[in-house]
């Protein structure tokens, strides 16, 4: 799967981008299409987000509170070209890592974010991420909260960290499992692209599960389909295809997103025999 | 289980060649055209040495082909070797019989425990039946009904793990793969019964790790494990890889048990016959079966609270990183 390069890249000028949708190609304002949270106002387009334009559309303004920003990534298979490709990114991005958590609130409910950046590497799971999404469902765990998780992971386990990164797809579920055992909400949102080890692990264990529109969703990419017995075509590796088949569910489009979660949060703060301290 | 390494591998071409000439002395010797009492007696005496420099030298890529071995004992060879009054049960009760997973209850040293595993065919038709050990969901949906129930009735889990992948097509996609493997590891992360998974054959990804979350993970000597397989991994790396940079991509995958082993992910190497399981793999099912009973007996010994906080732990615990204050660029 090739990273489309961020939008920014494409204008120099910062005045004005090209819808991404090939079939749309429509040129809008930037202002714009900030204030339209990155969706095409032609086609409805939904444009990738990093993990930062995630946490200000997703969370209560200023709640954001970071945490476990001190996690560094290590070549632990010696894979040659991989500290490169990771300051390529870092560099690229301003971020360490492809996940960045923390505390937030959402319509005043406390809540814990963690998110993936569909321009780190793809938002691919390594030891790092793993161990991240890991610690925002404990957190979420320890505080007594819900927890919401931001899927903009189209590679999967991370390649480069071999078995390690299948691991983490244990210990994100093992970590979920004692989320639900505790009685907390866990919210995942699928976003472009949601795929692999990140989709068959902690993405598909919301207890409820939203996805942007038009985004890439499935289990094996495309090009690991390809040589296989028989196709697969794009359309079954789509939100709307996973939601008609029942494995989400509710497609939002990106404007609604945030009054659905402060819905959902704030029907699970509302539950009679909740377990946790009141808001 | 009748086991011959019929099926040579490339690396196995002077053991061939000398195991023809043995097989030609033996046939003569039975003949009694001569004694060849002394040259048969040398030959067989080349062959150990062979085989024994092979296996000292194994590289990554020829435990990948030992690991796809057609004739490698598969689940249902060690459930017959293994374990006694084996009953299995099919379906998942949800949409159907996936048969590239087999389970059900069965005796291990006269303790009922229930087993699960993929399971390769043998035959051409079988290989079919089974999709060539490749799972739908329907196969992980199996394995939570009957680990559930194991929970339910006391029955530790005995789980063979041996998958080239789970299934990618759309049937697969349709019905959600992806969830069904995501909701096997997180049940298997809290089961209140003891777990021991045996990496066999082929971990390959999240197929493996969908049914490869327990107390104890053994792997055989030369079993893999890998998040992708060595030929997808050389396509991401190269274009139009040739057989040996997917070899070379074996290598750097870090997938043999000995790395798998020094990575933390899993527990024990469990050592096979000279050569590979298939070359005796009665004898394989019998060091298997010590084994999983030692396993078992220490495992048995911790109340299920303890069992399932250091299960917890433990896959809480894999992955390598540091801890380490950096600025964030820009921040």
């Amino acid at each position: 799967m090739t990273a489309r390069p961020d939008w920014r890249a494409r204008v120099p000028d910062g005045m004005w981008a090209k819808c991404e949708n090939p079939s749309c190609a429509q040129l809008l304002y930037v202002k714009e299409l900030e204030r339209n949270l990155m969706v095409c106002g032609q086609c409805g387009y939904h444009f990738r987000l990093t993990a930062r334009q995630r946490v200000k559309i997703t969370a209560d303004a200023d709640s954001f509170e970071e945490t476990d920003t001190d996690l560094v990534t290590l070549n632990p298979l010696d894979m040659e070209g991989y500290d490169q490709k990771l300051a390529r990114h870092r560099a690229k991005t301003g971020e360490t890592e492809a996940a960045i958590v923390g505390r937030a609130t959402v319509a005043g409910y406390p809540i814990t974010l963690g998110i993936t950046d569909p321009f780190f590497t793809v938002g691919s799971m390594g030891s790092v991420v793993g161990e991240k999404i890991a610690r925002c469902v404990e957190h979420a765990n320890e505080m007594r909260c819900p927890c919401i998780l931001i899927s903009g992971s189209g590679a999967g386990a991370r390649m480069e960290e071999g078995i390690l990164s299948l691991m983490q797809m244990a210990k994100t579920s093992a970590a979920i499992g004692r989320l639900r055992a505790a009685g907390q909400l866990c919210i995942t949102i699928l976003t472009d692209p949601t795929m692999a080890g990140v989709y068959a692990s902690w993405a598909s264990l919301g207890d409820v599960i939203l996805a942007e529109p038009g985004a890439m969703v499935g289990f094996a990419g495309q090009r690991v389909v390809k040589g296989t017995r028989s196709g697969l075509g794009a359309e079954a590796q789509s939100s709307e295809f996973q939601h008609e088949h029942g494995m989400v569910d509710r497609i939002i489009p990106r404007g609604d997103m945030r009054p659905t979660l402060e819905r959902l949060v704030a029907l699970a703060y509302a539950a009679p025999l909740r377990r946790g301290a009141a808001p | 289980m009748k086991y011959s390494a019929s099926r040579w591998l490339p690396f196995e071409e002077e053991v061939r060649r000398l195991q023809e000439e043995l097989d030609e002395a033996l046939r003569k010797q039975s003949e009694a055209e001569a004694d060849h009492g002394e040259r048969i007696a040398a030959l067989q005496g080349q062959i150990e040495r062979e085989r024994r420099k092979i296996a000292d030298g194994l590289t990554p890529w020829q435990k990948v082909l030992i690991a796809r071995h057609p004739n490698r004992p598969y689940t249902l060879d060690y459930v017959a070797h293994i374990f006694d009054e084996f009953v299995e049960l099919h379906g998942d009760r949800r949409y159907g019989d996936d048969r590239s997973l087999v389970g059900g209850p069965a005796l291990l040293g006269g303790k009922a425990v229930m087993v699960i595993g993929h399971q390769k065919g043998r035959t051409t038709k079988e290989r079919q039946e089974r999709n060539f050990g490749s799972s739908n969901p329907e196969a992980y949906r199996k394995a939570q009904r009957l680990t559930e129930m194991a929970e339910r009735l006391g029955m530790p889990v005995i789980s063979f793990v041996d998958t080239p992948a789970a299934q990618c097509l759309f049937e697969a996609e349709a019905r959600g793969i992806s969830e069904a493997i995501a909701a096997t590891q997180l049940l298997m992360s809290g089961l209140r019964i003891p777990v021991i998974v045996a990496v066999t054959g082929e971990g390959g990804s999240g197929g493996a790790i969908g049914i490869g979350v327990g107390d104890r993970v053994l792997m055989l000597e030369h079993a893999i494990y890998s998040v992708i397989p060595p030929e997808g991994f050389a396509a991401i790396l190269y274009k139009n890889a040739a057989p040996e940079q997917v070899q070379t991509a074996a290598a750097l995958l870090k997938l043999t048990a000995q790395d798998a082993l020094d990575l933390g992910v899993i527990d024990r190497i469990i050592e096979e016959p000279l050569g590979g399981a298939h070359y005796d793999g009665v004898a394989m099912a019998a060091t298997l079966k010590k084994v999983l009973c030692e396993e078992l007996h220490e495992l048995l010994e911790l109340p299920p609270d303890e069992l399932v906080d250091l299960r917890y732990a433990k896959f809480r615990g894999m992955g390598k990183y540091t801890v380490r204050s950096v600025e964030r660029a820009g921040a």
